[in-house]
């Protein structure tokens, strides 16, 4: 009679490999150098955080509407929900706010079909919300027609300015990069070719901050008597030159990166140079750039903030203009921990949405 | 544009002077009625002076003297668009024509009143430098701190009145300067310096943002000049008249005694100086390009010096300023206007 082979069981792997302790173990307590920087950052979060979060939530004071409200010696938020709708709409007239709430919510209501997958009309969409939907923003904002009370571009502020000059910063300078990346690229054509060079060199050299304060400053001294440019639209269109030559810059390392088979490939079946351009290297330049385009959005987004120095009052000026009201005197940390906050959400949200970008278009390029 | 003109703004800019080539001569009165609101320059945020309440809506003294002017000139002291400026930009933007009046905390000093085709329209508030030190320390006077620490604001004038001040009295001092007021106040705070020093009008407004203002005193001591006011561009004396008299109007109101509240009753006062004020006999406001009753829609809607005064930065206020050298120059400071007659 035959006996089968029966293995014994395994032996359970040594406690001190398993579980938490095994984990523990292994990332924290490797070696004598690891362990003792585990050590230490055990002892600054113990020293750091209860005081933090005591400060932040437990001895905090949420609800009223003027500073005596705020007595329990944490963060008064009262400030800052005193002063919400100003930090969120600027000067724009109280009773018309519901436009620039009807802005954000048509927005959302674009936006959130171009996350759903499978959705059919993704690329209609897409050209709506970047050619169809700034005009609605802009007479939702603007007024002056169908019966809405025109605002001016002074009584904009607060988020809503931060968002405005980050998105048509964004919008606008993307195409415009794009263009002078592939003029820098043109080698057959040199006076393009050192246009865009000059362009970029230029604007790439110079700081946003003088940008903006020579718009501001100079610019008007210039400019014949009587003809007066909104401030406003001075900034934007700083920015918007300012950003389009790092995202050039950005968008040539791209091109760069694509092998030239690929462009000899497109020659030889005799595509025209923009459908080259169209059909062949920018889907693949694009795609590899994200990362760098994002992150120059991002850059740009927190770079709105120097508008102040122009006199145009963002989320952050409106914030630093609440805190010289003499009845809010003395609450700054509360004042920038909400700024920092609200750019916090912005900009985390932007590189989620490129990551899950990079990952919906990656065709097996990454490595 | 001329080639002129060119030339001209190229050379100022690059001596780092801004003259507008030629100011619009006159023009300012007629276009800012016929817009129908004054643009006002305001700083971006000071307490007292200009800063935003809850809902948005300007506040303090600086644009209270726009809101006087709009009211002498429409009658209605709403009618007035703000334009938060810079320190650096202020001027430029006066002098391009972005705002019509500059009633921001800017010192009135013979270099801007000369060289930058402005003018000062009078003084709304009487500043100076002075010097905060903790309590502990038991001083009385600047002149006890020889050797001391002390908190500035970079880029200002106060830095070089410091240092005039020190080197005058022989006295040595450590300069530890920061950026912003913030800084400047939870440096001192933190005990980094024996003494902060700014313009005392600001000072007051530091003391509130310690945790504990009482810790605190303000010293007696004042080591420059500030006074601060209106400032219009040059070449149009219809504007610059209004500006100045709307100002003029006010004190003139405290003196006699007018008030916001008392206005109506004093519009049958038989006292010829009130009678004149409020444009009853005597003097007509078509002297100004106005109404008559053009002090009293300013003294109606935006109270008299003392009233705004008081209202802004003195005792109606978080920052509690005592009048000093703004008091009328009947009650001790130096405030004085030109009779109306």
């Amino acid at each position: 009679m035959s006996h089968d082979f029966a293995p014994l069981p395994d032996l359970p792997p040594p406690a001190a490999s398993v579980g938490a302790i095994g984990w523990l173990r292994r990332n924290l307590f490797s070696n004598a150098i690891n362990s003792l920087l585990t050590l230490f950052a055990i002892y600054l979060l113990a020293t750091l955080l209860p005081p933090l979060i005591n400060w932040l939530f437990v001895k905090a004071d949420w609800i009223g509407d003027s500073r005596d409200a705020c007595t329990s010696g944490g963060a008064c938020w009262v400030f800052v929900s005193a002063r919400f709708s100003t930090f969120m709409y600027g000067f724009f007239p109280e009773s018309e706010t519901w436009r620039i709430n009807l802005i954000y919510i048509a927005l959302i209501a674009c936006m959130v079909p171009l996350f759903i997958e499978g959705f059919r009309h993704k690329v209609k969409l897409g050209l709506f919300v970047i050619f169809i939907f700034p005009i609605f923003g802009f007479i939702l904002l603007f007024g002056g027609v169908f019966g809405l009370e025109q605002t001016e571009t002074s009584q904009w502020g607060g988020l809503t300015l931060t968002l405005l000059l980050a998105s048509v910063g964004c919008v606008a300078a993307l195409p415009l990069g794009i263009i002078l990346a592939l003029g820098r690229q043109a080698t057959n054509m040199p006076a393009v070719k050192s246009m865009c060079v000059l362009f970029i060199e230029f604007w790439r050299g110079v700081p946003l901050i003088t940008v903006l304060f020579m718009s501001s400053v100079m610019l008007p001294l210039f400019l014949p008597e009587g003809v007066s440019f909104d401030k406003l639209l001075r900034a934007l269109i700083g920015i918007t030159l300012f950003q389009s030559a790092y995202i050039a810059e950005v968008v040539r390392g791209g091109l760069q990166a694509i092998p030239k088979g690929q462009y000899e490939a497109a020659d030889a079946l005799g595509l025209s140079y923009w459908k080259k351009m169209g059909l062949i290297i920018l889907p693949q330049a694009l795609k590899i750039v994200i990362p760098g385009i994002v992150n120059t959005f991002i850059a740009l987004f927190k770079d709105t903030t120097l508008v102040i120095i122009v006199g145009l009052l963002d989320v952050l000026g409106m914030v630093q203009n609440a805190l010289n009201d003499p009845n809010w005197l003395g609450y700054s940390t509360e004042g920038y921990v909400f700024t920092a906050f609200v750019f916090w959400i912005f900009c985390f949200t932007m590189s989620r949405y490129s990551q899950s970008l990079e990952r919906k278009l990656h065709t097996g390029h990454k490595r | 544009m001329n080639f002129k003109r060119i030339s001209v703004l190229t050379a100022t800019a690059t001596v780092g002077l801004m003259i507008a080539g030629s100011a619009s001569a006159g023009a300012t009165f007629d276009a800012v009625k016929k817009k129908g609101f004054v643009q006002c320059g305001v700083s971006t945020g000071l307490p007292g002076f200009s800063a935003t309440d809850d809902k948005g809506n300007w506040k303090g003294i600086d644009v209270d003297a726009c809101r006087a002017v709009a009211a002498a000139l429409f009658g209605d002291a709403s009618k007035v668009k703000y334009t938060p400026l810079n320190a650096k930009e202020r001027f430029t933007a006066l002098q391009s024509g972005e705002v019509d009046m500059l009633p921001r905390n800017t010192t009135w000093t013979y270099t801007r009143d000369t060289s930058l085709g402005l003018n000062f329209a009078g003084v709304n508030y009487y500043d100076g430098q002075g010097f905060m030190v903790s309590k502990k320390l038991g001083v009385k006077s600047a002149k006890e701190l020889s050797g001391a620490a002390v908190c500035i604001q970079a880029g200002t004038t106060t830095e070089l009145n410091l240092a005039d001040y020190f080197r005058a009295n022989k006295m040595e001092y450590k300069a530890i300067t920061y950026d912003s007021s913030d800084e400047t106040v939870k440096a001192f705070e933190a005990g980094r310096c024996d003494m902060l020093t700014s313009d005392q009008s600001q000072l007051y407004a530091l003391r509130i943002k310690l945790s504990d203002p009482s810790s605190a005193i303000v010293l007696p001591e004042i080591i420059s000049k500030e006074p601060l006011g209106p400032v219009v561009r040059q070449g149009d004396d219809e504007w610059f008249n209004l500006v100045r008299w709307s100002l003029f109007a006010q004190i003139n109101a405290e003196e006699a005694g007018v008030t916001m509240k008392n206005v109506d009753e004093m519009m049958k006062s038989a006292d010829p100086n009130i009678r004149r004020i409020l444009g009853i006999e005597g003097v007509k406001g078509e002297f100004l390009g106005v109404e008559d009753k053009w002090a009293y829609n300013i003294i109606k809607q935006v109270g008299n010096y003392g009233e705004m005064f008081e209202r802004n930065v003195g005792e109606g206020s978080a920052l509690k300023i005592s009048r000093g050298l703004n008091a009328l120059w009947n009650k001790g400071g130096i405030q004085y206007a030109p009779p109306i007659r």
